[in-house]
């Protein structure tokens, strides 16, 4: 027995067999925020086979409250996180194979992503992506594991193909709403206690301990004092378009994505949600007046500036994000202020 | 009217009569919300016609999108 992982090999449900197992399984992982720092230490250091951790994100002095891998120079030097996170993880376990990929990740991406994987981590920020990794997660029937965190709030749930209900079976629809960690906060412990779950899920999964999981939707508010496990099973649709018989996986089709173009010479992208939507600006100017940014409003639009950026955002859905021609910094600000 | 709420005993007005009622007393309705009734799952469709009663136990999750 090496001495590196005796500790989780004397623990029965994993053992030397299961560390086996860990060590020849490969991790996807979407998103090198606060959810994937943390969900990465630990599958990294628990001696997983490979990892593939994917962001389009840099890093900055905001993260660092909580984005576990990360350092000062990091912020600094605006260091791609996916960059920052091989570095700092190949240092914890140099065993681990790490594939770090600074991209955007959409349909065609997480398409040729998803293979050879045997887990998909989210530790995304918003829905779009979500939808998309649970339709490749049922094409390929690969488990996901969805995790969520905002203020002293956290949410989990694992989805394995064939056997619980799917992403989509849950929500029924694709939830729409300016909460997000950039607008009301998020603590430290709230991240940590997704992880714990999320990490758990995983390492069963590795192990292929199923009977062994949660199986109940979880959510818990640390500041509150409450916590909660719903049993889901019956939410499970027969009809469902992602996971039901007749499936046809609308998510991963054009017409239900979000679509993202650069306006030429206006230093503009122009973002655009699947199907317009009546978007209440009123609300959303409430929500974003807790931050640092300037509103100005007329009956059809909201505009928000945040050097050096400013936001505009129509009452039927579209948003321009003006000061970059870049579309994922364009979709990083879109999803920090709009959920 | 008393429930029991994600496991906490929590007084709400008489004006809340219905799940939906519920979840808009909390201020969720802009929210995706999944309401357990008694260990039974309100399908989203029913929550403005199911009623609530005195010591219901009631677990409300909701979705978000943060990580």
């Amino acid at each position: 027995m090496s001495e590196r992982y005796s500790r989780q090999e004397l623990f029965t449900p994993i053992g030397v067999e299961g560390q086996q197992k860990i060590r020849n399984k490969h991790v996807l992982m979407i998103g090198a925020g606060a959810l994937g720092t943390g969900n990465a230490e630990v599958l990294v250091r628990a001696g997983v086979g490979k990892i593939t951790i994917v962001d389009r994100d840099y890093v900055e002095w905001s993260n660092l409250q909580r984005q576990q891998l990360y350092t000062e120079e990091d912020a600094k030097q605006r260091i791609p996180k996916a960059v920052a996170a091989k570095e700092r993880l190949q240092h914890i376990n140099s065993d681990v194979e790490i594939e770090s990929l600074v991209m955007d990740v959409s349909v065609e991406e997480m398409d040729e992503l998803a293979k050879n994987v045997n887990v998909i981590v989210d530790a995304t920020d918003n829905f779009d992506i979500r939808m998309i990794i649970n339709d490749i997660s049922q094409k390929y029937r690969i488990p996901w594991i969805y995790g969520a965190c905002v203020g002293s709030y956290g949410i989990s749930y694992t989805i394995i193909p064939g056997e619980t209900p799917c992403l989509n079976c849950l929500l029924e629809t694709v939830p729409m709403n300016g909460v997000t960690c950039d607008t009301v906060g998020i603590i430290g412990p709230a991240v940590q206690m997704v992880v714990s779950y999320q990490t758990t899920e995983a390492l069963k999964i590795l192990v292929e301990d199923y009977d062994a999981l949660r199986k109940k939707l979880v959510s818990f508010d640390l500041w509150q004092n409450q916590h909660t496990a719903i049993n889901v099973q019956n939410v499970k649709k027969e009809t469902c378009l992602s996971c039901g018989s007749d499936r046809s996986y609308p998510f991963l089709s054009y017409s239900n994505q979000t679509k993202t173009a650069v306006l030429c010479g206006r230093d503009t992208v122009q973002i655009r949600p699947p199907e317009n939507i009546d978007r209440n600006l009123d609300s959303l100017a409430k929500v974003l007046s807790g931050k640092n940014g300037k509103i100005s409003q007329n009956p059809y639009l909201l505009s928000f500036s945040v050097e050096p950026h400013r936001l505009v955002i129509f009452k039927d859905g579209r948003v321009l994000i003006h000061g970059t021609k870049d579309i994922a910094e364009a979709k990083t600000l879109y999803h920090r202020y709009l959920g | 009217m008393e429930l029991v709420i994600n496991g906490d005993k929590i007084d709400v007005p008489d004006t809340v009569e219905t799940v939906d009622n519920l979840i808009q007393h909390f201020g969720l309705s802009e929210k995706v919300v999944i309401v357990e009734q008694n260990q039974i799952i309100v399908e989203k469709g029913s929550h403005q016609e199911t009623k609530l009663c005195n010591g219901d136990k009631i677990e409300l999750v909701h979705f978000v999108g943060g990580g």
